[in-house]
């Protein structure tokens, strides 16, 4: 098991350097660069910047220059914050997406799975229609559409929420329930479909001939294995609300992680591209990694293979 | 029995950090945007845009950072709406009959915010830091009117005493010019000229570095009617008025916010809810519904701005100046800012916006179709036949592609010509501007400060924005006698014969003249705004 593991994690550590290699060279090869403004400035001002934050030394010697400070754990100062390291930036920002992820989470899991359940066990009825048919709608319809929706209501309308920002408890409920309810949708899809598979099967019949409440039955024995495939999907579910709520974050002006990966490649802010690049590259492995570890503990022919 | 293990793990993995943010929150912000200000203290909250990159008033390069440098600095001059110049630092000042010589005469209460006096010794370490090559400061070049400016920026002079940058006493300050600039205090109004707090940036990183913490709130000094009370990034800015300003009284509002608002969307939505007293912009599509449902909280300035699109002259058809002049004169301008921009955008015939302190263009242009279609034809092209291909390139906005989607309609139907549209992100267009990869592109151009020798300067042959491969030995050669002109009516004769010279050959096609939009509570009162959209704060007063 520990062999599993070691090689597992030299291959995430392999695949994470390729990552950085190759974010480290697209950037530079993309046109315009930190310093490309409208205002043009003069060819002497542009070298001395370049000087700056050498960029004026041969590439393969920013690159290694660049790794020997990673090993130090430095990403760098950032080119578009002059006064911020990337550092800095992401370790302000990280616990804000992390928030904002863990309470969209909970969101999705509490709606998902409550009305993936309902579904379940009032299978062909309205309720059933109802609940499926949301499903359908969440999946479908994208959080840009679902977040001025709920902030014309919520927060124009009725006045009950700021219509952006992340100051008071109250400003996390509009973005939470935005990304929250994209992800209740699908959680809500698998708990229907794995809680069917588990109704139909012998250790259902003889709890419910033992006389087990119908309540019981499915809190005690049926979401116990219904919920499999909702746990697999958790692992991807979780880097996609890590990285994917650039949307959430820049409409409500959530102050994440997700909007400085978008923007840091926009304003050619290399440092901060690659530092986001790397921090989202990381958490993906490890989620990957904890999944590939959890499937190998319980599945003796996948650490064989 | 392992998954078990596993979803529970989940479950209280998601509890504990429910538990533990909903904790932290119950300390947050104490100015959240809702909450209720004490009665008797002023707060305006004003969209900001984006994230400001810097509070560095030498680094920073963009809109929302000049916004706060505004309240936390102030020059030796200042601008009234009017635009007429106003003491700052300096309460007078002299210059000499040649034009070249500005001696400034300090006031005695000018003080920093931790109390010490700005001097003429602080304006000259910053022009100093501001030249020093190792700072690599973006607009370094503003200072360069300066005897020895450019030189010691480019290291052929190494004293800096030997500048035209002196420090006479305490309290006069003297700048010499290589040549007359009569631009010279409006362009003092550009952060560029401001001065910094030389003992605080040396204390925090030296004066040749750019990433030190010296504007972190707990660092910060300036020498501005505000002072900076806090900083979170992304979340808000937070000015109080300074206790230390010489012109403290007259200082209206206690607290600034600046919420860093990217999304005119989102933000025009933060206005509706109450969250904001006064915007950074306006989305266009909102501004018929604002005029139609609360024309009171729209707000319409005009700004000194060009919208144009640039040929590149070095490619064929645009090598031949009929064909430039015939596109020019095909198109339907007031259509354009009526349908597509309504914003009370004026048509541009002319190079320079009107009002530019008193600059009124001669030469504008004459739409004609018929004398389009001549030209065309006379440049091979009767009625569009055997025009090659031509592209359009413009910056992945909405607003450009619906000017440049009627262009293209406008040609077609009048011209017979067809050219296709392509866009691209911000930088590679940029890029692609820069390094004169395109055809015919959008371009625009904003003052630095207002006078019309900006809009002039900037075509000079081989200027580092002119980026259209055109140039012109006699408007190269008028363009440097304008300075020398003994007054302004004599500098604008020559200007005007200057933009005969442009306008004749067409480089780019002048589309119209911007307007500053946004939206102004009922609550602000006496918010003005010159025509380069500056609002110094300390006018700006609020209703309770």
């Amino acid at each position: 098991m520990l062999r599993f593991i070691t090689s597992r994690f030299l291959q995430s550590l392999l695949a994470l350097f390729l990552v950085i290699t190759a974010t480290f060279f697209m950037v530079r090869f993309v046109p315009g660069g930190p310093f490309t403004a409208e205002k043009a400035v003069t060819p002497e001002i542009l070298k001395n910047l370049e000087a700056h934050y050498g960029l004026n030394k041969p590439l393969w010697r920013q690159y290694l220059d660049y790794l020997g400070s990673l090993a130090r754990g430095d990403l760098g100062p950032s080119f578009k914050y002059p006064n911020r390291t990337v550092n800095e930036i992401l370790g302000d920002k990280l616990p804000v997406s992390a928030e904002l992820g863990a309470e969209s989470l909970a969101v999705a899991l509490v709606l998902g799975i409550g009305l993936g359940t309902l579904a379940a066990i009032r299978r062909n009825t309205w309720i059933d229609y109802v609940a499926s048919g949301f499903g359908m709608t969440g999946i479908s319809i994208p959080t840009f559409v679902v977040g001025p929706l709920l902030v014309l209501a919520l927060a124009i309308k009725a006045g009950w929420f700021n219509a952006s920002g992340w100051y008071t408890p109250a400003d996390r409920v509009l973005p939470c329930l935005v990304l929250g309810l994209a992800y209740a949708a699908p959680i809500s899809r698998l708990t229907r479909g794995g809680l069917l598979e588990i109704l139909h099967q012998d250790f259902i019949r003889t709890a419910r001939a033992k006389g087990a409440s119908e309540f019981r039955v499915v809190t005690r024995h049926a979401l116990r294995g219904g919920l499999l495939p909702v746990v697999s999907f958790l692992g991807p579910a979780t880097a996609g609300i890590l990285t994917g709520s650039f949307v959430i974050e820049t409409i409500f002006q959530v102050p994440g992680v997700g909007r400085e990966f978008v923007n840091s490649a926009f304003n050619r802010d290399y440092t901060l591209v690659l530092g986001t690049v790397i921090l989202y590259a990381a958490l993906i492995m490890a989620l990957n990694l904890a999944v590939d570890v959890a499937q190998a503990w319980m599945n003796p022919k996948v650490r064989l293979e | 029995m392992m998954f078990r293990c596993f979803s529970f793990a989940a479950v209280v993995a998601v509890v504990l950090v429910f538990a533990l943010t909903g904790c932290a929150k119950n300390e947050a912000s104490p100015t959240a945007a809702n909450s209720v200000a004490a009665p008797a203290k002023k707060i305006l909250r004003y969209g900001n845009g984006a994230e400001p990159q810097e509070l560095d008033p030498q680094i920073v390069t963009g809109a929302p950072e000049h916004r706060l440098v505004q309240a936390f600095f102030e020059g030796l001059v200042t601008e009234d709406p009017q635009l007429n110049i106003i003491p700052g630092v300096a309460e007078r000042w002299d210059i000499s009959a040649d034009g070249l010589i500005y001696t400034f005469h300090l006031r005695a209460d000018a003080k920093w915010s931790n109390g010490e006096l700005v001097t003429a010794t602080d304006f000259l370490e910053s022009a100093h830091r501001m030249l020093r090559p190792a700072l690599s400061a973006e607009y370094a070049y503003m200072l360069w009117l300066v005897v020895g400016a450019e030189d010691f920026y480019k290291g052929n002079l190494t004293d800096f005493a030997q500048t035209g940058f002196k420090a006479l006493d305490a309290r006069t300050y003297q700048i010499t010019l290589r040549q007359p600039a009569p631009f010279l205090l409006h362009a003092m109004n550009h952060e560029a000229w401001q001065p910094v707090p030389i003992a605080t940036i040396k204390k925090f990183g030296g004066l040749e570095n750019k990433n030190t913490p010296w504007t972190r709130p707990e660092n910060f000094v300036g020498n501005g009617p505000y002072i900076l009370n806090s900083w979170r990034a992304n979340q808000l800015i937070v000015a109080e008025r300074s206790p230390t300003y010489w012109d403290r009284a007259h200082v209206k509002i206690d607290e600034i916010d600046f919420y860093p608002v990217e999304l005119a969307e989102t933000e025009e939505k933060m206005f509706r809810a109450g969250q904001l007293d006064l915007t950074y912009e306006l989305p266009l599509s909102k501004i018929d519904v604002y005029r139609r449902e609360n024309p009171a909280a729209l707000r319409i300035d005009p700004f000194d701005t060009v919208y144009f699109y640039r040929f590149n002259v070095a490619r064929k058809p645009f090598d031949d100046v009929r064909v430039r002049r015939a596109l020019a004169l095909a198109i339907n301008r007031q259509s354009i800012v009526k349908n597509v921009l309504r914003a009370g955008e004026l048509p541009a015939t002319s190079l320079v916006p009107p009002g530019v302190l008193g600059y009124v263009s001669e030469n504008h242009f004459r739409e004609d179709l018929t004398e389009a279609r001549r030209l065309l034809a006379e440049a091979g092209y009767p009625d569009g036949k055997n025009f090659p291909k031509v592209e359009l390139l413009y910056n992945t906005l909405e607003k450009h592609r619906v000017i440049a989607e009627a262009i293209q309609q406008m040609w077609r139907k009048n011209l017979g010509i067809e050219i296709t549209l392509y866009n691209q992100e911000w930088k590679v267009y940029m890029d692609a501007q820069h390094t004169r990869n395109f055809q015919l592109e959008r371009g625009g151009w904003q003052a630095d400060y207002v006078d019309p020798h900006v809009f002039f300067d900037l075509w000079e042959t081989g200027g580092g924005n002119n980026d259209t491969n055109w140039g012109d030995p006699e408007y190269d050669r008028l363009l440097h006698s304008a300075l020398a002109a003994p007054n302004d009516a004599a500098r604008f004769a020559i200007y005007q014969r200057m933009e005969k010279i442009f306008l004749d050959a067409m480089p780019v096609i002048p589309i119209y003249f911007y307007t500053y939009n946004r939206l102004v509570s009922p609550r602000v009162k006496n918010f003005f705004t010159t025509p380069l959209d500056n609002f110094p704060w300390k006018y700006v007063d609020l209703a309770p």
